[in-house]
């Protein structure tokens, strides 16, 4: 099967609504974040606290969010996931008590949540121990007592055990046990076993062991710092290598289109309203990778066709060489799209925002390297003769019917070269 | 044919890599489970990064340094006034580190300067007066005391993350080596975060001091205006709590007889005055034990404090010298004996600790996002290998067998590497996936185009495989230059990420070029008049 058999379209041609489109997208994207003060940035990189709830059934966001603005010094964030029982809840960083210990803030804000979280729906007062929200330590330390009571003759080893299979069972069914007597159906848990558990625990139907995580101020800004030197320095070298490989206003060009592509996924995040976390960036430096393979590829045919036939005018051959590489651009782009396509599909709340980050790169990352990396070449190119032909006059079309015209002056041959 | 036993032999050699030699399917998933070494975020557990307080170290550095000036100025009959030094209260400001030496006998300018650059190299002195002068640590001795602190903090919160009796734990150093201050713990697995840090965090400073013979205040208030509000040089003062209720302030000598560096071995029991409490009794080291003896029997009837943390736990009258015993008593459980135990057993942090980050993953949410992560990567394989195997037909399955073998050398590369495989790390995979695809398609639509040009098969695959080895080099070569910078500048999710594609493209310059060429050539080798090609 083909598709672009042999395909002439003039690229370059239709190059201006193409960069019309890209400025559009840059300058939109660079207001949205310069309204918004810079981009949404993940827990890793401003600090803070972030926990991920899963309920058994569609929780009640505003009630949750209700209950913690009462309990926390700052009204925190309450977040949804479209397609499961998930919540995230943020607590950003309270800027006077960071000041002195930034842990102490962030600890009080978690137990705060936790504390919330159990009196809205479990039952706190009831004594007993939450095994949805329990370690496999404190179910062991909370039943071993009842179970001698209660005759079960088994070694404090096995009894850890039994708790550590109980906390296994449960994180292999989604992290939540719906009711207690479904625990029958680990190993070794007998009817007396069962009754224990009956007596001395619940489930609330909820669990907070998800994700929990805490960053203070400075590893925030550290890490971002190190992020955009790390990035930076990579852009440098590989503008190194293709100025070593081709020429330095290619590897301009390229670095300018890799450039465009994040600065346009990132204006797109922030206009979607979604945040850039460590994952994203981990998307940026993929779609980075991503955009300068596609086009090198095209540079590549520019050089090879540029050493089959000297004479024949720069735009021209960087048309036949974008035509020349068409399909294979195509087929690359849509087959990376549709793996892509999968992880945004199916891939999960946690590879959310690293999939779309890669949807939105591969589409401008393809598109850039025929609409923005090599008309940068064309224009240089152009410029750089146009300013070599008021030297002497002609003297580069001279150049392009070779030496063959005795009636010119040696000298202006000279001069062009 | 040496190129094809190339290929198989590298092929077992990456399954066994990843597989081993299973006897079962039960083996399988062990094994496989053994070889892959799953990140935190897949496999869910605690990540937490700390940052040391170096000028805790410091400070305790110019303590001792005091101590030694005492000492030598006494030896050789110089006149001091007194000392003291600054206080450091962030780690920015360890640098800062300053001994004053307060009215120095001028007689004996020179004697005391002597003394100063034999006996103390470490520091640099400087008069500020006739009389007066101060101390600066060396920078070359600050930065051994820095590096010093954290491998020090490193070894013994080894030792206490160790004790507990985890599986796998990893301690070790974190983040800028230029400014490096910061320690990196991954407990990998369900547990308890809160308790752990609970151990880490303690800093167990331990000190066995002289009380001076006054006090105890009822508040820290009364026992400035006692001293006229100024403390006397080289003094604190400290709160002692009791259990029992009663305490109150003592002033305590800064300069320690014992430290937690000193202590051999700790153990809780039950505390035999107070019935219902704990109390954990320990034993000093030989050179700790004889210090202590020396102090005890030359201050009978003189008091001792046990501080721990900035906090007096006990306060004894010197019955008779003691040599190598104490205890802490008066503790409110069981737990609070053990840990206590644990952490002077483990040996004292030579400076506080301050979390930097705590990340706590469940092992639930470990398992859905390796569920959706394979779920998703399989989905997207299907269909490439579908679209590859439509659109170029025969040599497609060249290429779906070139992508397996791809994953399959990384994922052995991995496992012979003993890397960890992270989020960010599987986002270098399926950067590797498509640039393996790009790769082949590259080949593919070279080696057609060759054929329109009308070059017999046989030349076309050559010139295909030729022409886009330039190519490949380059986007392979550029994206390599750019993922060692990443490696040698980024932290740790960044480099995860440079070493999986690194490893990932290097197996795809031998699987997209050198094994599909072989396919190609053993394919073309098989018919004997090559009349079409099915691409």
């Amino acid at each position: 099967m083909e598709l672009f058999k042999k395909t002439n379209f003039d690229f370059l041609g239709h190059k201006w609504p193409f960069i019309i489109a890209s400025l559009v997208l840059s300058v939109a994207g660079l207001l949205s974040l310069a309204v918004k003060g810079g981009p949404k940035y993940g827990i890793e990189f401003k600090g803070g606290m972030i926990m991920t709830v899963k309920f058994a059934q569609p929780p009640d966001i505003e009630k949750i969010r209700g209950a913690l603005t009462r309990a926390l010094p700052s009204p925190p964030s309450v977040q949804s996931f479209d397609s499961s029982n998930e919540i995230e809840i943020e607590v950003g960083l309270d800027p006077v008590a960071a000041q002195k210990d930034p842990n102490a803030g962030l600890d009080r804000s978690k137990q705060i949540v936790l504390d919330t979280l159990a009196a809205t729906y479990g039952r706190p007062g009831s004594g007993k121990l939450d095994l949805n929200n329990a370690s496999a330590g404190q179910v062991s330390a909370r039943i071993a007592d009842p179970l001698q009571r209660a005759g079960v003759q088994l070694s404090q080893q096995q009894v850890d055990l039994l708790a550590a299979d109980i906390i296994s069972w449960r994180d292999q069914h989604g992290g939540l046990i719906t009711k207690i007597d479904d625990l029958r159906n680990v190993p070794g848990l007998t009817s007396q076993v069962l009754s224990v558990l009956n007596q001395e625990s619940y489930v609330a139907p909820y669990t907070a062991a998800r994700n929990i995580e805490m960053v203070g101020p400075k590893v925030g800004a550290d890490l971002r710092q190190q992020a955009i030197t790390a990035t930076l320095l990579a852009l440098a070298g590989m503008l190194v290598y293709i100025w070593f490989r081709f020429e330095w206003i290619y590897g301009v060009g390229a670095v300018i289109a890799v450039f465009h592509d994040t600065i346009i996924t990132i204006g797109l995040f922030s206009i979607l309203n979604k945040e850039i976390s460590l994952t994203v960036i981990a998307a940026l430096l993929t779609l980075v990778g991503y955009s300068m393979n596609d086009t090198i590829v095209i540079f590549d045919r520019i050089r090879e066709n540029l050493h089959l036939n000297r004479r024949e005018p720069l735009g021209e051959v960087i048309n036949r060489s974008v035509n020349q590489t068409l399909s294979r651009t195509i087929m690359t782009s849509g087959l990376t799209f549709l793996a892509v396509i999968a992880l945004f599909l199916f891939g999960g709340p946690v590879l959310h925002g690293f999939s779309l980050a890669l949807v939105i790169g591969i589409i401008i990352g393809t598109y850039s390297s025929v609409f923005v990396a090599s008309p940068i070449v064309l224009f240089w190119h152009d410029w750089a003769d146009k300013r070599k032909k008021t030297v002497p006059e002609a003297s580069a079309s001279a150049l392009r019917q070779g030496p063959a015209k005795p009636a010119l002056p040696r000298s202006s041959v000279k001069v062009v070269k | 044919m040496i190129k094809t036993v190339v290929i198989v032999a590298t092929v077992l050699i990456c399954i066994f890599g990843i597989i081993g030699f299973p006897t079962s399917v039960d083996g399988l998933k062990k094994n496989v489970a053994r070889r892959i070494h799953l990140g935190l975020d897949l496999k869910g557990g605690s990540h937490l990064v700390l940052q040391v307080q170096v000028q805790d170290a410091a400070k305790t550095t110019a303590d001792q340094t005091i101590e030694q000036l005492r000492e030598e100025t006494r030896t050789r009959n110089i006149a001091v006034n007194g000392f003291d030094r600054n206080d450091p209260e962030t780690l920015q400001d360890t640098d800062s580190i300053q001994v004053n030496i307060h009215g120095v006998d001028p007689t004996k300018a020179q004697v005391f300067r002597n003394l100063a650059t034999e006996k103390f190299p470490d520091w640099i002195l400087t008069p500020v007066n006739t009389s007066d002068y101060r101390m600066n640590m060396k920078p070359s001795a600050l930065l051994d005391l820095k590096r010093n602190t954290v491998t020090q903090s490193i070894e013994t919160i080894d030792r206490r993350v160790n004790a507990l009796g985890l599986t796998e734990p990893t301690v070790q150093a974190h983040g800028d080596p230029a400014t490096q201050s910061e320690i990196l713990v991954e407990l990998p697995g369900e547990g308890d975060p809160q308790h752990v840090k609970e151990i880490i965090g303690a800093t167990a400073q331990l000190k066995i001091v002289e009380v001076k013979n006054e006090g105890p205040w009822k508040s820290k208030e009364e026992a400035l205006s006692a001293k006229g509000g100024i403390l006397p040089l080289n003094t604190e003062l400290r709160e002692y709590v009791s259990a029992g209720g009663g305490g109150g302030w003592y002033l305590i000598s800064r300069t320690p007889v014992i430290t937690g560096q000193d202590m051999r071995t700790a153990r809780a029991a039950t505390d035999p005055d107070s019935p219902g409490r704990w109390e954990t009794s320990f034993t000093l080291s030989q050179d700790g034990a004889r210090r202590f003896e020396k102090f005890t029997g030359s201050n009978i009837g003189n008091r001792l404090a046990v501080v721990l943390d900035a906090q007096i736990r006990s306060v004894a009258t010197i019955q008779s010298a003691i040599s190598d015993q104490g205890r802490i008593n008066g503790l409110a459980s069981d737990q609070e004996a053990q840990d206590l135990s644990l952490v002077l057993r483990t040996g004292a942090l030579p400076a506080g600790i301050k979390y930097l980050q705590e990340r706590t993953i469940g092992a639930s949410l470990g398992d859905d996002s390796i569920r959706d992560g394979i779920l998703s990567g399989i989905a997207g394989l299907i269909a490439v290998i579908v679209a590859m195997l439509v659109y170029y037909r025969k040599a497609g399955l060249n290429a779906v067998l070139a992508l397996l073998l791809n994953t399959i050398l990384l994922m052995a590369a991995l496992c012979y590497f003993g890397a960890t495989l992270t989020l960010p790390g599987i986002a270098g995979i399926i950067l590797t996936v498509g640039m393996a695809v790009d790769s082949n398609v590259l080949i593919f639509e070279r080696i057609r185009e060759e054929l329109r040009s009308g070059k017999s098969i046989p030349a076309a695959v050559d010139a295909g495989f030729g022409k886009a080895w330039w190519t490949i080099v380059d986007t392979h070569v550029t994206t390599i230059v750019s993922c060692l910078f990443l490696f040698l500048f980024g932290t740790g999710p960044v480099r995860g990420f440079a070493v999986t594609l690194v490893i990932g493209l290097l197996a795809n310059v031998f699987t997209a070029v050198f094994v599909s060429k072989v396919i190609f050539d053993w394919e073309l080798s098989r018919r004997r008049q090559v009349t079409a090609l099915s691409i």
